[in-house]
């Protein structure tokens, strides 16, 4: 019974780990399938969780600072395609300068206005994303084997992890069985085949960075204002890159998307929970071997399981109508 | 029917019009100056040929047709109403559909998903792709379009992605369908498959337009032609009318010579020799089986046969491209030992020059500066150690083009950005200027305007007269005829007789490259080599470029 909780308390700070990267991998995803590679996310990631705990700080609402941090990812969005659809410059050199210009503005803004080192003021609970106690879930907790899966594992995440969630069915079925998915999934794959049947490149690319930049920017509202309670220095720790590794090696389809962000997070999880603990045999190990775990099996799978990942054939190269 | 209703009569009136009218069409790129005043007139359910060289501006005039471009001035009429095409949707619109020469397929999605995309009716995929299925069903029974609708376009041949193509294009409501070079893919087989489909088409009402170079397929099909020259529409003439010397000298503006004049031969000692060669493809399947010749210093030797029959491998493995399995390659009596990366290379040094059959693949590398590829495989003789000697690359360029009559005459322009001519011309240079013992040269005029064949033929002549062995593969008979002083023919990886050029005649030509046999026992009838199994037949009707794609994989 005791393995039974501990696995229970492991998957769901799993999940609580995942979501961030889930949200910025589905980003990745709208953005990719079209054509426009993202390494600006983890920027976008960083922006918007300064801005969404920066208004959430001032105004006390958190409803206000996710609005504030899908606007900041929506402004980053826009420098990225005008830089990389309009002005056909290079993808990936406008998104490392959006994540050198995220990392240096949070911080001086930060400093600027709170003269707390970069850092944002702490938010209370009520200006917060808190966990949501789902029906049935205090009266179960007791109930055998169901009730702490219920209880911990479904019951007790904000609303932001729950709308994670339901992204990937909602991104599947938009990418495969709408209009729009198939014109985003041949816009990234052939341009011109879409430019010939007389619709807009420009125009799809655009609507697809706007998905991108809602789903990076509540993403990064998750990390300050749902996972911590304010803004932190480079908060986002890679997050946004490690979202791109995870699109790499769900091939960028959302189910394996959602999969592979599990995965992550269960590495990262396992990883807190063995720190400190006496192995049999072995004994005490480290934290450092420890922490690398995750990063190790990751070079492992996407080494060796994965097989070969094929990018959307346009992604990365601006789209010029001429012969 | 007593009486007509006005809405009848303006139907009636409107199938009197033209399907097409342009009127005054002027277009500059810069300082090109792409369509002069282009006035065409295309009736209603013919077939429509337009020629012309390359960079005549036929592609242009239909791109603004469609849509694509617009004009700087001018007028276009479709069923008698005058429309200013903004964009392809509005020409889609109207009823034009064009199948381009490069398609516009999205490669990892189904042929359905490729039809419907960009004419889905609803926000909703399921409905738009059930009612293209039966859309689809009732294409492929009136026109011969079968495809199947949910296999892969990266897994079809190019002659059934094209089928898609038109599918889409018919899909859409298309009553007038352009077809840019439709043929410049096609196996044999494949051109005849689509010509099949284009007289459906026509007889169902359909209005034609066939953009294309090759006076062969304007006088197979074509009701009424239409010739351009240099940005200008120069003749409309009735295909029955005409006749293949009068379309050429239209297109060129002067008489050209599709008879190759050349002296007779004086061929000397035997340079190049193959005994018993037998060579697979990438699959591992024999594709030469057991070929022996010999071409003698002073000669040039043609190789005919239906595409597919072995010829690319058979060069491939002369020019060290391609392993051999069997049988030995003699270069001036000593055995060449082909074998390893660097087989192609060691025979270059060894005294054979290649000029491949797609220059685009192997030929050349097209985001290159037109210098860098004059010198590409000679490289090493240019500087010594790890420095290039860029100066002596450039001179070398220079004393090409001039030789060559490469235009643009820019050792700096990016490669891809010359003509498809000059572009042969480039490979032609840096192969010939190398003074080898053998030239072995595959598909020389492929994709290639007229000026320029006569041009390479000629220089294909020169080279002989200077007491080069010439090895020649093409897939235009008419070509290895004028050219070689002894055919060889092959069908099915085997050598099935020899001719001689001034003697032998197209039908005993043509008989010999069906696999008919010299004492008329028919090898098998048809155009197409037998094949035993469906992935031979699938290798057939692929191109050697989509083969190669393929052996990228792992």
């Amino acid at each position: 019974m005791q393995y039974y909780t501990d696995l229970i308390l492991i998957l769901d700070s799993t999940v609580r780990l995942a979501v961030p990267l889930l949200l910025a991998c589905l980003a990745g995803l709208y953005s990719e399938r079209a054509g426009i590679v993202d390494i600006g996310l983890e920027g976008k990631l960083l922006g918007s969780a300064f801005g969404a705990a920066t208004v959430a700080a001032v105004t006390g609402s958190a409803w206000l600072g996710l609005l504030a941090g899908i606007g900041v990812a929506l402004c980053f969005s826009a420098v990225h395609g005008l830089a990389s659809i309009n002005l056909k410059g290079n993808q990936t050199i406008s998104g490392v300068a959006l994540n050198f210009l995220a990392a240096g503005l949070t911080t001086f803004l930060g400093q600027a206005w709170f003269q707390r080192g970069g850092m944002t003021p702490q938010l209370g609970n009520d200006q917060r994303f808190t966990p949501i106690t789902l029906p049935f879930a205090n009266e179960l907790a007791d109930v055998p084997i169901i009730g702490g899966l219920y209880s911990e594992l479904i019951s007790g995440h904000n609303i932001l992890t729950y709308f994670a969630f339901i992204a990937v069915p909602l991104t599947a079925f938009v990418l495969f069985s709408t209009r729009f998915g198939l014109r985003l999934r041949a816009v990234g794959e052939n341009p011109k085949a879409l430019d010939t049947a007389g619709m807009s490149v420009t125009r799809l690319r655009y609507q697809a960075l706007i998905i991108t930049a809602i789903l990076v920017g509540i993403g990064g509202t998750y990390l300050s204002v749902a996972q911590s309670s304010g803004f932190n220095n480079n908060m986002s720790a890679g997050r946004g890159y490690i979202a791109l590794a995870a699109l790499i090696f769900a091939k960028w389809r959302p189910w394996p998307a959602l999969l592979v962000c599990l995965l992550f997070g269960f590495l990262d999880a396992l990883q807190f929970r063995l720190q400190g603990i006496d192995f049999p045999v072995i004994g005490q190990v480290p934290v450092q071997a420890i922490q690398v775990l995750p990063y190790l099996l990751t070079i492992i799978l996407l080494a060796g399981f994965i097989g070969r990942a094929v990018a959307p054939k346009a992604a990365g190269i601006p789209y010029t109508k001429e012969r | 029917m007593a009486s007509t209703t006005s809405s009848q009569r303006l139907e009636t009136a409107a199938a009197q019009a033209p399907a097409i009218e342009l009127r005054g069409i002027n277009k500059h790129f810069g300082a090109v100056h792409a369509n002069k005043d282009i006035d065409l007139v295309v009736k209603r359910g013919t077939v429509h040929g337009i020629v012309g060289e390359n960079g005549a501006g036929k592609s242009t005039l239909m791109s603004i047709l469609y849509g694509f471009y617009s004009a700087d001035s001018g007028e276009i009429l479709v069923d008698g109403q005058r429309h200013d095409i903004t964009d392809s949707r509005h020409a889609l619109a109207l009823g034009i559909g064009m199948v381009h020469q490069h398609f516009m397929l999205v490669e990892n999605f189904s042929v359905l998903e490729n039809v419907v995309l960009g004419a889905e009716d609803s926000p909703l995929l399921g409905k738009t792709l059930s009612k293209a299925r039966e859309q689809m069903k009732a294409l492929a029974r009136d026109y011969g379009l079968e495809v199947n609708p949910d296999a892969l376009i990266e897994d079809l041949s190019v002659g059934q992605q094209q089928r898609v193509e038109i599918l889409k294009a018919l899909y859409r409501g298309a009553e007038i369908l352009i077809l840019d070079e439709p043929t410049g893919v096609l196996t044999p087989a494949e051109a005849d498959h689509l010509f099949r489909i284009l007289k459906t088409l026509r007889d169902e009402g359909k209005t034609i337009i066939l953009i294309t170079h090759k006076l062969r397929e304007i006088m197979a099909i074509t009701d009424e032609v239409s010739v351009m020259r240099q940005g200008a529409m120069v003749a409309t003439m009735t295909t029955s009318e005409t006749s293949p010397a009068e379309l050429a000298e239209a297109m060129v503006g002067r008489r050209v010579l599709l008879q190759v004049e050349k002296g007779s031969a004086k061929p000397a000692e035997v340079r190049l020799e193959v005994k018993n060669l037998v060579v697979a493809d990438d699959f591992g399947i024999p594709r030469v089986k057991s070929v022996s010749f010999s071409v003698r210093a002073g000669e040039i030797v043609g190789i005919a046969g239906v595409s597919g029959n072995g010829q690319s491998e058979l060069l491939e493995a002369i020019t060290g491209m391609r392993n051999i399995r069997e049988g030995a390659i003699f270069l001036n009596g000593k055995p060449l030992a082909l074998t390893g990366d660097d087989a192609a290379a060691d025979a270059r040094a060894a005294g054979i020059a290649h000029v491949p059959e797609d220059r685009h693949r192997m030929g050349l590398v097209t985001g290159f500066q037109e210098w860098e590829n004059a010198i590409l495989g000679y490289q090493d003789k240019y500087g010594s150690g790890p420095a290039l000697d860029i100066g002596g690359a450039k001179a070398a360029a220079r004393e090409h083009i001039g030789k060559f009559d490469i235009r643009p005459p820019d050792t700096e322009l990016k490669t891809a950005n010359f003509s498809g001519g000059n572009q042969q011309k480039i490979v032609l240079a840096r192969e010939m200027e190398r003074d080898p013992d053998v030239l072995v040269i595959g598909q020389p005029t492929r994709g290639v305007d007229i000026g320029a064949i006569e041009f390479i033929h000629n220089e294909i002549i020169r080279m002989r007269d200077a007491g080069k062995a010439v090895l020649l593969v093409s897939v235009e008979l008419d070509e290895v005829r004028s050219l070689s002083d002894r055919i060889i023919v092959m069908f099915d990886g085997h050598i099935v007789g020899e001719a001689d050029p001034a003697t032998a005649d197209e039908g005993e030509l043509g008989l010999l490259m069906a696999g008919v046999t010299h004492d008329g026992k028919a090898a098998t009838v048809g155009t197409t080599p037998d094949v035993k199994t469906v992935t031979e037949r699938r290798l057939m009707e692929m191109n050697p470029q989509q083969i190669s794609d393929k052996d990228a994989e792992p």
